[in-house]
């Protein structure tokens, strides 16, 4: 085999062989920036819907009905609704699980959707899910310790303003866009 | 379910969206891709020792690509929402590995010696082999969490497996190291299996343990001191790697049981201070058992001065000692290579001689593919640690979050300890590098730790399941208004 080929192939093996793992980090990246371009699609609207969501946490459940108006129609177009749940404090800070329409439950029992290992919780705590219209509603499953929506105890299933911190035991969890 | 489904532009894939995409496609696509690198490696090797493309081209492609096929059929089938990348990485590094042996088995120097000669075949047999646990761990593991139930049943299986190699009549003392067991012809490293059975246990024990272990502590110097009783667990861990160095002389098999146990620590209670314990207690470990211990003495003085080693291995000596040029011709081979090696079949690996084909397949790695190969090649096996963090960091229990590090940190420990051993950066030890050299235990034992990864991530990736009706759903339930 003359020189020319070894020399070739060997480059090209070279080449397939970073090809290979260029293609794995694509495959890693967009694993990783999946959730970009929405971001930036909504980014305006989240600035102009974060002074609404502020106002809507102070009054709470004062007017729910409204609240529910407002966000059901923009809602269901996923304008106005969060995409995703975080969690912000506790073991699992840092776990995101995407809000499409399913109930999500919170506790220390290994059926929940987010399994909590944490003392103070209870283990079928909360559970959050979204009401016919849409709005997603945050109900506490009669624990031990409670839920907690901003500074307030639950006591009624209560819709959930974007942002608003809900506090289960040493676990905090908002939505967000 | 899907009313408050987002229009396309909004999808998110973030873990654990409903609808989110399987990326068994992706999967497919880079196996493919995976399976012809090896195959393109294959026919290069033919080429450059006998002017032709080997004749076992076809079977040996059809070979890999039939596991990898099957593989990939059963992670559609039983883990849907697995990591697109940890099978086609695990599939490359073992179909190079293939390569890799076959090219030393065309070696006449090696078939002298009984290194090479046939072991391609074997280490093909021994892939599928793995490949079939591999399986069996997806089908018969629905979910990891019931791996929980064994924690105390895996310790003690640990232990076992650990101390096998020195049952007198089963162990075999291979080279100074007793970390193999004979069964019939066959012989087997317990510890690789020991590795995964082992994190099962960490995973399950700190689970439970860790807020004792984080929060009962006192704050000095920035350091937070645990309590005495607390130091119990990595006491009993370092002394157990302890009795592992002195009786089974085996440095590795050492360094990656305590090293895999800190790092298990440090994450499950965010406290450095474990790290620096653990660091402080290897380096006065491994200093005290290598004061008296000859064996240890002498790899590390083969570490320190491999050419005074090279020189000694010509010359008859009297010292009662083996003295080996192999990490001289190692360091040799990875300099010959250069920056982009010799090309494929035109190195000398053969001056390596023993274990040219298994602990010093890197060598051969390194003069044949050069610094950019050998780069390529750990970048790939970093991606792989890399998904396994990503899988812990997905993962919604704390249980799978402690497995999935605990694995893919005894896998990059596992690489790191191979990797430097042959490269001289520290003491060479006994452990083979995952999927590439020769050798069935290591093999199969690193397709089931892919197995548990695999159904850990598509645990962690998989759409959030709907609970179970709630049992006191009756009392809770509130009217809504609608």
């Amino acid at each position: 085999m003359s020189e020319l080929t070894l020399t070739v192939m060997r480059l090209g093996f070279l080449a397939v062989l970073w090809l290979f793992v260029i293609v794995a980090v694509q495959v890693i990246r967009s694993d990783l920036f999946g959730t970009r371009v929405t971001q930036r699609g909504s980014r305006r609207e989240a600035g102009r819907a974060q002074p609404a969501g502020g106002r809507q946490a102070a009054r709470q459940q004062a007017t729910p009905p409204q609240q529910r108006g407002q966000q059901g129609g923009g809602g269901r177009r996923g304008r106005n609704a969060p995409s995703k749940l975080v969690v912000t404090e506790g073991t699992l800070t840092g776990t995101t699980v995407a809000l499409q329409g399913q109930t999500i439950t919170l506790g220390r029992a290994h059926d929940s959707t987010i399994v909590l290992d944490d003392d103070y919780a209870s283990s079928r705590h909360a559970r959050i899910y979204p009401d016919r219209d849409g709005q997603w509603i945050v109900e506490d499953l009669g624990s031990t310790n409670g839920t907690y929506l901003d500074r307030s105890r639950l006591t009624t299933p209560t819709p959930i303003p974007l942002g608003a911190p809900i506090r289960i035991g040493k676990t905090v969890i908002e939505l967000r866009k | 379910m899907s009313s408050t489904t987002n229009s396309p532009t909004h999808h998110t894939s973030t873990i654990g969206a409903i609808g989110a995409p399987s990326r068994r496609n992706t999967e497919l696509a880079l196996l493919i891709f995976a399976v012809l690198i090896p195959v393109f490696a294959y026919a290069n090797v033919g080429l450059a020792l006998d002017n032709r493309v080997p004749a076992g081209l076809l079977s040996y492609g059809l070979g890999l690509g039939l596991l990898a096929g099957v593989a990939h059929l059963v992670v559609r089938k039983f883990a849907p929402y697995a990591d697109p990348l940890l099978l086609p990485l695990a599939t490359l590094l073992n179909g190079l590995g293939l390569v890799a042996i076959w090219r030393l088995d065309q070696s006449k120097a090696l078939q002298q010696i009984h290194v090479a000669g046939g072991k391609a075949t074997n280490q093909l047999m021994y892939t599928a082999m793995g490949i079939a646990l591999f399986v069996a761990v997806l089908y018969f593991l629905k979910d990891h969490r019931t791996l929980q139930r064994y924690t105390y049943i895996s310790m003690v299986c640990a232990l076992i497996l650990l101390l096998l190699p020195l049952v007198p009549g089963l162990g075999t003392n291979v080279f100074g190291a007793k970390i193999w067991i004979h069964v019939g012809s066959f012989s087997i490293q317990p510890g690789e299996f020991a590795k995964i059975v082992l994190t099962i246990f960490f995973a399950g024990y700190l689970m439970v343990k860790r807020d004792a272990l984080a929060l009962a502590s006192r704050r000095f110097m920035g350091l937070y001191l645990p309590r005495g009783r607390d130091l119990g667990p990595i006491l009993v861990v370092w002394a157990m790697s302890i009795l592992i160095l002195v009786f089974e002389t085996d440095l590795g098999t050492s360094l990656l049981f305590f090293g895999m146990f800190v790092i298990m620590l440090y994450v499950a209670t965010e406290r450095t201070s474990w790290i620096v314990f653990g660091l402080l207690m290897s380096a006065v470990g491994a200093v005290g058992v290598a004061s008296f211990e000859p064996h240890i003495q002498t790899r590390v003085q083969a570490w320190l001065n491999p050419m005074r080693e090279y020189k000694l291995s010509r010359m008859v000596t009297h010292d009662g000692i083996a003295h080996s040029d192999q990490l001289q011709q190692a360091l040799w081979a990875f300099g010959s290579g250069g920056t982009l090696g010799t090309g494929w079949g035109q190195g000398h690996s053969e001056l390596i001689k023993f274990a040219a084909n298994s602990d010093f397949i890197l060598a051969t790695f390194g003069e044949e593919l050069g610094l950019a190969g050998l780069m390529a090649i750990l970048l790939i096996y970093g991606l792989i640690a890399e998904r396994g963090v990503r899988t812990a960091l997905a993962a919604r229990d704390p249980f799978g979050k402690l497995l999935a590090i605990g694995l893919s940190g005894a896998f990059a420990l596992q690489v790191f300890v191979v990797a430097g051993g042959v490269m001289g950066l520290i003491p060479l030890t006994g452990m083979t590098m995952p999927f590439l050299a020769y050798g069935g235990s290591s093999v199969i034992a690193n397709w089931a730790l892919i197995g548990v990864l695999i159904r850990i991530s598509d645990t962690a990736r998989r759409p959030a399941p709907t609970p179970a009706a709630n049992p006191d759903a009756e009392m809770t339930q509130v009217v809504r208004p609608s």
